[in-house]
Formats: C-alpha cells, structure tokens, sequence
C-alpha cells in the first residue's frame, strides 16, 4: 500500500513564514499541471499494491478549480490501482471556500479536507500575512464542518508578540467546532525567509522556545482533556481519524511525490523533484532528469527510524530494527537509549521504545543523540 | 668573493617582500615560466593560503651587470613579531638589506624594529618605496617619511612596484653597486651562521648557512658550536629554486648542508658551523636559544587520542623547533601537553598545522605567559607558572612577577588618545611618544606581555580602524599582583578554564567570561549554573537556561531525508565537543577569554 501526494507550487501571497516551494506566478499553472500529469504517466510503474491515499498539499491546491483537482483523481484512477475507500485529501486555505466550491470538490473524490486556518486572532494573521482575516477563518470552518465528516485544521503557535492566552483562545474556538483532527505546528524561523529577515532587522521580536513550550503545553492539556490523541508531535486526532498520509511519512512506508519539489520514498530510495517551476516543466517536456534521489544505507534507514518513530505515539519499533535493518542496530539502539530511559524521557515496553509525555518537545534533540554516525 | 652580494628583504608586515621576491627572481631569470607563482618563496600551504611568510627563505641568483656575473644571495623574511629571532638570525647573515615600504602606509612598527636589527648588524641599507602603482599611494610624503627615518637623500630612495615590476632594475643595480662584497678569511678555520633550517621529510633537517669564514666542503666532519654535535657534511650546495649540490661553499657564499640529522632541534638557528678538528675559536655573536612567550594547553577532543597527539607533536617539532611542549593534566580534559610559542600568530599556525597535517582535532586552552612566584617558604627560589594550575595557594604565596615587554606602536595623530586609553586599560606606562611626521606618532609604553595575550590586537585594530602596527621586545620580569580566576560549571571547577589576571581586573574579566562562555556553551537538556571564583569567593555567576524545545515542526511534504542530515550533523556537532561531567563544551569555550570584549 502506498500514497501519492501532488504537490500544487501556487499561493496567492507568501506567509512571513514559510519556506515551501510555491510561486505566486499563477500564469504558470497549466503548464505545472500538464507536466505533473505526464510525471504520473511515466511513473506509474513505481507503484506495487493499491493506492491507499491521495493528497493534494502544496501551496495552495485550493487554488485549483474542481475539475483540475477531478483530473488528476482520474488520472489516478486510471493509470493506478486505488483502493476502494482510498483517503482523498485537499489541503484548503479558508479564502478559497465556498459553498459551491466544497460541493464541486466532493462531487470529483474528495473526502477529507484539510484546512490552514493557522490562529483566529486578526492581528496574528496579519502578522503572518496570511490572505484570510478572523471573519473568514470562523465561516470557512463552519462550512467545512457542516459539509465533511472527515477533515483536519492546522494552527500555529509560539507567535512572538502574542500570548498563551491568545493560543488559548485560539484553541477552544478550534475545539468549539469539534474537529475531528488538529495538527498544530510551533512557529519556526526559516532560512531565507521574509521573518528571518524582519528578526534579523528587529523589525520584530524572535521567537522564543519557552513560549513555545508553554503554548505547546497547553495544546497538550486542553487537546488531552477533550479526548484527542496526540499520536504526532504535531498531530492529534479523534480515533480512527489519524491522517492517513501524514502516517505514512512516520511509518516508513512508501509514497510517491508528484509536483515540482515533491519527495517520494520506495522503501530504499528517498527521490526529490527540483524545486523551481519552470524546470520541472521544461524537463518533463523535453525529457531530462528532474530530480535527485539518494538510496539510504541501513545506517540511513536506522537513524530515520529512530527521528520518525520516536515522534508517534506508536514509538520506534525494536521488532522492525531487527528485522528489517539488523540485530546489531537493536542492540545500539537499547544502549543509547539506556540513560534517558533513566531518565524518564523514554521509555520501553517489549516490543517498543516512546517518548515521555514530557520530554515529547524535545524528541528530535533526543533523536539525534541516539543516531549512529559513519564512524561507530 | 667580489662578486657575491648577500641581501635580506625586510619590510612590516604585507609591504610586498615575498612579492618583491618574485619579481627579482623574474628579472634575473631565476625562474622558468613554468615555475613562476605569486609569492613563490612562501611554498608551505600555510603561507600560502594566508599569504604570509612564516619562514624565512633563501634563494641564490645570478645576474650579468656591466658584463660581470654575480652572485646574489637572496633572503625573504617574515614581517611578523612572533618570528623576530629568526629576521635577526637571517640579517646577521647579510651585508645588505632592502627596507620594503609601502607608499600608501608608509612606516610601520615592523619597518622600525628591523631597520634598527640591520643597522645593529652594520647592513647596508637600500629603502625600495614599493607599491607606487597603488591609487592610495603617497610616493612623496612616503619618501620624506623614508629620509627623516634613514636620514638618507631622497634619491637614494627607489620607487618600485612589485606588482608592475617597476625600479627592479634598479633595485638589483642598486644591490650590486651599494651593497658591500662579503669580507672573511678563505684560510681561517670554517666559521659559518645558521640563519634558518628546514625540514624535509626524506632528506632530513636541511641547514641553511652562510660561510662568514673559511670554506665547507662535501663529506667534511663539521661541529655545532652551541649543541657540540659533530656530524658529516653528507651534502652541500647552493639554493637555486631546486638545490644545486657542490664540492665546497667558500667564503661569503651562502648554501645548505645536509647531515642526516632527523630532528630539527639540533639545529638551533644563530648557531655557528666549524670544523670539528680545525674549530674556529669563535662563535658568532648574537645567538640565542629561543624560548616561548605564551603557553597554552593542548588536549585531544577524544581522550583516546593522546598517544596520536604526542606522536603528531613529536613530529611537528621535528620541523619546527621552536616549538615546545610538555605533558600536563587537566581533571577537565585528562591528558595532554603544555606547549611554549613564541607568540599568538604561532599558537594559531601550530594549531593549523595539527589540524591539517595530522589530522588531529584539539581543544587549546586559554594561553598564558609565564610567571615567577615566590612562596612565603622560600622567597629566594622562583618557581615557573606556565600553567594556571602551578600558581601556588595564596595563603602560601609571597608574590608574583610577570614577564614586562617595550610595546612600540605607530599610529596616526588622531587615534593617540584612543591608542593610549587601551594601552593604559592593558596596564601599560607611557614611556614615550615621537612624532615620526605631523600626522603620524610613535608611542611606546611597558607593559605587561599578558596582555598582550588578551585580546589586544584586534582591539587594537578597532580603536585605530586598522592604523595601527605594533611590535614589541620583551624587557624583564616585574613584580604583580596576580589572582586566578576559576570556572564552575555545574559546582563543578574546570581547570582547563581558570586564568591568571590581575586582580584589579578581576571581578569585570570573571564577569565577562561568565557572560562569553553563557553565550558559547549550547544550551543543554538541564540548566547550567556558571561561576567565576577567586579561591573560594564567588565573584560572578550566570544560568544557561535549560533547552525547552529541541523539536522542528514540519516535516516538509515527506522529506525525511532533510530532516535525518539537520539531526545527523547535530550529533556531529556534539562530537566536537569535549563532555566534563554531563556538560558538553565546545573548543571556542575554552578560547573564550581572548575574545571577551566582542
Ligand atoms: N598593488 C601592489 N600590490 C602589491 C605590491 N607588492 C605586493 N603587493 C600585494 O601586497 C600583498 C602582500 O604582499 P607580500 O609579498 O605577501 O608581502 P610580505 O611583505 O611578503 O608579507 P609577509 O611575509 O606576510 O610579511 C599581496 O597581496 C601582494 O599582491 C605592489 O607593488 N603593488
Ligand atoms: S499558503 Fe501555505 S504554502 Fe502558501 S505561503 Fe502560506 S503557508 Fe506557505
Ligand atoms: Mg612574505
């Protein structure tokens, strides 16, 4: 079972934040698309098994009209065997909803949205120049919520300048509405991004790791407390409405990324597309190489294991280091492992080792000291 | 002998020696094209890569003048103070020195102190005004600077450009016509001056010499005066680009000697060569056996790597012997070595050279210079403090005294007032200030050589806007008033941090390298209290706070690959650090007092 994630490089307007690839050239659009069609001609043959989901992230795929978005999903269905009950999902920004609009996308196979309202407070999303206001951010979820059974929001926390009590306020209007999954993500400063520069010019405050604690401490409480599961550091959901895609990513399996910078991951080999529009269009066009791939050595594949499985409530699987990587990788890991599991921040059962409740904010810095490098 | 000519370049610092080099070298056609480089003396890569001159280096030419061949025998030497003996050994092989300066700099410290070197040797002196073809050069005031400090005729002065190859001509005319012919005794007993040797790793140590009398030849049984080695002269010759071996090296020449000796402290530059059964009854003057001014610790960042560090140094000192070292240990850092430089600049090349040759990381601890204390026990018996950790307890201490140096630096008029507020911070005394010309001034202050240490030359360069150069000589020891100063990380002291100040500085230098090491050390999974002390006291403190997040939120459209690298080079980076008891520190740390005031 794999999944295949389109990547759609279009906004209206960049967020302060933001460090993915997309491009506010909107003329560009149809030869982008055209040529991630003929990507999922030519690589159709990569994919064993069905097609469990299907994801439209970008960018913004909201942009695209149904029948651009009904495309591809045929496309798919034609050229790849998709699973019966295959999660289809649309990554939407509040602006881009109407009525009409999440008619037309669940007419063409959409079934879980996703949407990036990012905080309720006007001033916040001004500060990140986000293109919709408060207003916009409550309706779009309303409707959403009337019209899909299945779908996620996405929040931001550790917004310098504003308060836990701002974040608070954010979070009980999200859990006013019900959501069944919420990822929310602490604020990071990018390289090469408008807030790393508006930081570096002190044009505004940096971004503090204990604010992001407190507010993630918060998210954990209030999220605990009205029955989500925290089964990602960012990621919480209702049961049986995990992500199914962002799963993947953590579980290692296998997925295919279409679209100019896109990953995609056979099980050994991570691939990567160029990350600029008109090269990706042009080298599908004229048949050149458009991307790069690596091949992980088992020490590639031990240290992913341990940064992704150390993130999920599901924990690095002792079985599948030894299985699928080897005995001797098991045996590093306990090692390593040991002084933290005394520590509290980890700890084990048979067959797995987690992360603490409350040493969760730090699991990639744990992560890594438990990695093996070339030279051991 | 008439028609040898024995010149050294000496100039400050980046006035174009080594370049001028090459350009005589071109002249003379001492070079093929093919073998022609920028600043082609300077052939290790460290001078290359950082166009500098460490070593000094010879090189013979020929050149037909007025239909008469001669011999010139040329000397680069390095600008910088650290490598000061070595310019005087190089000068006393000479009659003659071209004084490089730069027409948009004009006169400089170093343009000072080894114009007085040659004029102590009795040189010839022939000022070259170099790098007129610069926009920002001032060929007219510099040349009057030249005249008021040589008190020669301005037509002697020659305008040149090492990088046009201007006034070579008569630069070389100049060397032929002004510069005596060696004098000596083809007969006396051989007496010959070491000025510089070389490492080579198949051939041994490659002495180079200058026959001041007699005559050495191939196989001869020759004697170190200073040493008492006795060894034979396996190989002689003259220094071409490639040597060029010869049967003998008379009188006034100059050449190399290869002996088979493998360790290069048995050459000590300024030491006289003679005949082992014929000696000379006389050593040449003005040898000196070098000694280090700043000493510093030098610890493996893996414990494991001692034995590979000690072999790497041996082997180091083999090629450079001023280098010195001891073993010590540190109950932070474990094993290693308390090494002697001359000075900051060579701390740092032997630093590089560990890095790059031998491929060995190191942490350096903070340099000191060294002292002498006196116990209240026996205050007739000085005891060497090379490390912090030798200062005696102060209950029993009688008193310290720290090595003094004559600092000299010339400036411009307007920054006197900046300059001298420095120097006064660093604990100097003004003992002089001279006008050179009406814009720029010569100021020389005491001063103590630790503070030298500390952060003074960059410093030095910012109070100035880089108008400023600085040489100085040591004059003595003087008695002070020194504490040291310790670190606590997590309650726990790290001897590898401590530093002996002087205790009027004390409280704002524990401060400050409290405030340094809060920014330098990363922050870790537990907060780390920082103290400075003085003895017991506390005299500072500060909290690195605990890292509270340590976790990226995204993980951008499925790229692991991203991800897994960012956190593979975070381990990488903890590496690099050395672990005393569960704090990570990084090797800047322990550097981190030279840089307290950035
Ligand atoms: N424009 C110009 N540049 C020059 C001239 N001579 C040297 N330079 C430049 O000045 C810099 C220093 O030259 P070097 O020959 O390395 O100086 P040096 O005196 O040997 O330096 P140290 O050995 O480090 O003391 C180099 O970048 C040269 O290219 C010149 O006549 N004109
Ligand atoms: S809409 Fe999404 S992809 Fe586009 S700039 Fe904003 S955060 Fe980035
Ligand atoms: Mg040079």
């Amino acid at each position: 079972m794999s999944g295949i994630y389109l990547h759609i490089p279009f906004c209206k307007q960049a967020c302060h934040y933001c460090d993915f690839h997309f491009s506010t050239r909107l003329k560009h659009l149809e030869p982008v698309l055209g040529a991630m069609h003929q990507e999922l001609r030519d690589r159709s043959g990569e994919v064993q098994g069905e097609v469990a989901t299907i994801y439209f992230g970008g960018g913004t795929p909201s942009l695209l009209k149904a029948d651009q978005i009904g495309a591809f999903i045929s496309a798919i269905r034609k050229q790849y065997t998709v699973k019966d009950n295959a999660e289809i999902t649309l990554e939407a920004n509040p602006d881009d909803l109407d009525e009409s609009r999440i008619q037309a996308w669940k007419q063409v196979g959409i079934n879980r949205l996703s949407l990036g309202i990012q905080s309720f407070e006007e001033e916040e999303l001004r500060w990140m120049n986000r293109a919709h206001n408060q207003q916009q951010a409550h309706s779009a979820l309303a409707l959403m919520a009337q019209h899909f059974d299945n779908y996620s929001i996405d929040l931001i926390y550790g917004i310098p300048g504003s308060s836990p009590e701002q974040w608070e306020a954010t979070l009980n209007t999200a859990l006013g509405y019900n959501p069944p999954h919420i990822s929310a993500y602490a604020l990071t400063v990018e390289e090469n991004t408008a807030l790393e520069h508006m930081i570096q010019t002190g044009k505004s405050p940096d971004v503090s790791d204990t604010r992001a604690e407190d507010d993630f401490k918060i998210l954990m409480q209030r999220l605990d407390e009205a029955r989500y599961q925290h089964y990602e550091i960012s990621n919480f959901a209702r049961d049986g409405y995990y992500s199914k895609n962002n799963s993947s990513y953590w579980l290692g399996k296998p997925y295919l990324g279409i679209g100019p910078s896109a990953h995609s991951y056979d099980g050994r080999t991570r691939r990567w597309n160029v990350r600029n529009n008109i090269k990706y269009t042009r080298a599908l066009d004229q048949g050149e190489s458009y991307f790069e791939t690596e091949t992980l050595t088992d020490r590639d594949r031990y240290n992913e294991a341990v940064m992704t499985g150390l993130r999920t409530q599901w924990g690095v699987s002792y079985h599948r280091i030894r299985e699928e990587i080897g005995p001797k990788y098991e045996n590093y890991l306990k090692m390593q492992a040991e002084s933290y599991i005394r520590k509290g921040w980890l700890f084990e059962d048979e067959e797995r080792l987690f992360t603490a409740r409350a040493a969760k904010f730090l699991a990639d810095g744990i992560a890594s000291d438990l990695f093996m490098l070339n030279l051991e | 002998m008439k028609h040898i000519r024995n010149f050294c370049i000496i100039a400050h610092i980046d006035h174009g020696k080594s370049t001028l080099a090459d350009r005589l070298l071109d002249h003379t056609g001492s070079v093929t094209d093919r073998e022609k480089q920028d600043q082609l003396l300077d052939n290790m890569d460290l001078e290359r890569e950082r166009g500098i001159t460490i070593k000094s280096h010879a090189i013979q030419m020929e050149y037909v003048y007025e239909g008469e061949t001669y011999v010139l025998n040329l000397i680069d030497t390095p600008g910088h103070v650290d490598f000061s003996y070595e310019v005087s050994r190089s000068i006393a092989a000479c009659e003659g020195a071209l004084l490089v300066v730069d027409a948009a700099q004009s006169i400089q410290a170093q343009t000072i102190s080894n114009l007085y070197l040659a004029l102590e040797n009795d040189l010839e002196i022939i000022p070259v005004l170099n790098k007129v073809d610069l926009p920002s050069a001032n060929p007219e005031e510099v040349t009057d600077d030249i005249v008021d400090l040589l008190g020669c005729k301005p037509e002697e002065v020659i305008p040149a450009s090492a990088k046009t190859g201007l006034g070579i001509a008569d630069i070389l005319k100049a060397i032929i016509e002004r510069v005596p012919a060696p004098e000596g005794d083809p007969s006396a007993p051989l007496q010959a001056l070491v000025f510089d040797s070389v490492y080579n790793p198949f051939r041994g140590v490659e002495t180079y010499f200058r026959v001041m009398n007699g005559e050495i030849k191939k196989g001869q049984n020759i004697k170190f005066v200073a040493t008492g080695k006795k060894y034979d002269a396996d190989e002689i010759g003259t220094l071409k680009l490639k040597q060029q071996p010869k049967q003998k090296i008379s009188t006034g020449d100059v050449g190399y000697l290869i002996t088979g000796i493998k360790d290069a402290r048995e050459v000590k530059v300024g030491d006289t060569i003679t005949d082992a059964a014929n000696p000379t009854t006389q050593a040449i003057a003005g040898f000196e056996d070098v000694k280090p001014m700043v000493f510093a610790g030098i610890y493996p960042v893996d414990t494991e790597d001692f034995e590979e560090l000690r072999s790497s140094m041996e082997k180091l000192q083999l090629n450079d012997a001023s280098l010195v070292f001891a073993p010590e240990s540190s109950a932070a850092l474990g094993f290693g070595f308390r090494c002697g430089f001359l000075g900051m600049l060579h701390m740092e090349i032997i630093q590089e050279r560990l890095e790059r040759e031998f491929d060995m990381t190191v942490i350096t601890t903070v340099p000191n210079v060294s002292y002498l204390a006196y116990t209240t026990k026996e205050p007739e018996t000085p005891l060497i403090v090379n490390n912090p950790s030798d200062l005696p307890e102060p209950s029993t201490l009688s008193h310290v005294e720290e090595p003094y140096i004559k600092a000299t630096i010339i400036t411009k008029a307007d920054f006197v007032g900046n300059v001298m507020s420095l120097c006064i911070d660093k604990r100097g005394q003004i003992t002089g200030q001279t006008y050179l010309t009406q814009d720029r001034v010569e100021l020389t202050f005491d001063m103590p050589l630790a503070e030298i240490v500390f952060d003074f030359y960059d410093r030095l360069k910012t109070v100035s806007k880089g108008y400023a150069s600085f040489d100085y000589s040591p004059i003595g020891m003087r008695t002070s008033k020194l504490v040291r100063v310790d670190i606590l990380l997590n309650a726990q002291p790290v001897d590898a941090l401590s530093a002996l100040v002087h205790f009027d500085n004390a409280y704002d230098i524990g401060k400050k390298m409290c405030e340094k090491l809060k920014e330098l050390i990363p922050r870790q999974q537990f907060d780390i209290p920082i103290q400075a002390a003085i003895g017991a006291k506390i005299i500072s403190r500060e909290t690195i706070k605990a890292l509270r997040k340590d976790v990226t939120a995204k993980c951008y459209g499925g790229d692991i690959s991203r991800k897994r690298k960012l956190l593979e080079k975070q381990k990488k980076g903890k590496k690099r650090m050395r672990q005393i008891g569960n704090v990570e520190i990084p090797q800047q740390a322990f550097m981190a007092v030279l840089k307290l005031n950035d």
